[in-house]
């Protein structure tokens, strides 16, 4: 038979130890498969306009948004998912009804569409992408992205959404 | 007004026109309506005005009334910023009210909002002055300007804009270096400990 028969030390110490165990989330179980949902970015839905056509390209082109849209856990490719894309371009500000469209993904959840080159504005060069439930059915959460590019001469954006079910 | 006197006024003016006429250079403004362009500009003004600020104070400058001059550009930065958040509130009202509510995704919006405020404050009390007593006002003012130094010049440096990366950084570290001289050399501080000084500082 075991007898317990603890002195300070052992209980400061083996209490920190449990305090460190749990505060750190080691005790979750492991999650490392599942596919985690991709926030909403702060800024992200500023100048968006809901319901903004889907359309072949926006204005004149030659800079490419591209992306997947997968389902959060299991990373499915979601097909026929409609995302909006905006930016300020060489062709115009971000609020303009112009400087909007919308594209739908394919059969592997990829989408790709054709605007004008985005510039810095605001400080940053940026884009924003839009996922709306509103505008899409079997209930995924709308996510609204600010993406920023690596360099402002780039002249493509990529972008990954993960949806996560309502 | 001897050499020294107007080579100063010269290598100001160039200090200022240097960066100025780099920005107007952009080929970012092609693409940016009027009202954008005027508050990005007024940006530049303001952060230009804040190196002869200093400068007014510190003595090196003759030939005009210097202290007069400091109340009227200390007008013409408070525009100068109420132009600038205006023209930018017009040109994209949810970036700028992001900005204004601390929730704004560019890290250096917090940056240029905690520098408008401190320039309000630095103008409050420069207009109340005679009210709020020495202390407060010779404290208080070097206070609210030191913030709007560091705001600003953190806020112009992490922007990607309109204005040259080696100009800007160049009028960035003249600002930062003349308020750091001249806030020095004022010492207001000096009044929070020694009542007497303060009445010789007057």
């Amino acid at each position: 038979m075991v007898i317990l028969n603890p002195t300070r030390r052992t209980i400061i110490s083996s209490g920190g130890a449990a305090l460190i165990v749990g505060a750190s989330g080691l005790t979750t179980p492991a999650l490392a498969q599942a596919i985690a949902p991709t926030p909403t970015m702060r800024g992200g839905a500023n100048n968006y306009r809901a319901g903004a056509p889907v359309v072949d390209k926006i204005g004149n082109g030659g800079f490419w948004t591209t992306g997947t849209v997968r389902r959060a856990g299991d990373g499915a490719p979601l097909a026929g998912r409609r995302i909006q894309v905006w930016a300020h371009t060489t062709e115009g500000h971000e609020r303009d009804e112009g400087s909007h469209g919308a594209t739908l993904t394919d059969a592997d959840g990829m989408f790709r569409i054709e605007m004008p080159q985005i510039v810095p504005a605001f400080g940053q060069p940026h884009g924003h992408l839009a996922y709306d439930a509103d505008y899409n059915e079997d209930g995924f959460e709308t996510v609204f992205l600010r993406a920023l590019m690596a360099s402002a001469t780039d002249t493509s954006l990529q972008v990954e959404f993960v949806l996560r079910p309502v | 007004m001897n050499l020294r006197g107007a080579l100063i006024w010269v290598a100001l003016a160039l200090a200022i026109a240097v960066p100025i006429l780099a920005a107007a250079q952009s080929p970012l403004l092609q693409w940016r309506d009027p009202i954008y362009i005027i508050a990005g500009f007024s940006g530049i003004i303001g952060l230009a005005l804040m190196l002869v600020q200093p400068l007014l104070i510190s003595g090196v400058l003759r030939g005009v009334r210097t202290r007069r001059v400091h109340v009227w550009l200390g007008v013409g930065l408070l525009s100068a910023v109420i132009v600038h958040v205006v023209g930018l509130w017009i040109t994209s009202p949810p970036d700028v009210v992001d900005a204004l509510l601390f929730r704004s995704p560019t890290p250096f919006s917090v940056w240029g909002v905690m520098a408008m405020w401190a320039v309000f404050v630095a103008a409050l009390l420069a207009a109340f002055r005679k009210r709020v007593g020495l202390r407060i006002w010779r404290v208080g003012h070097s206070t609210a300007v030191a913030v709007v130094i560091t705001g600003t010049v953190v806020h112009a440096w992490l922007i990607q804009g309109a204005m040259e990366t080696v100009t800007k950084g160049a009028l960035c570290f003249m600002v930062f270096g003349a308020g750091v001289w001249v806030l020095r050399q004022r010492q207001a501080w000096r009044v929070l400990f020694n009542k007497k000084n303060a009445k010789q500082l007057l």
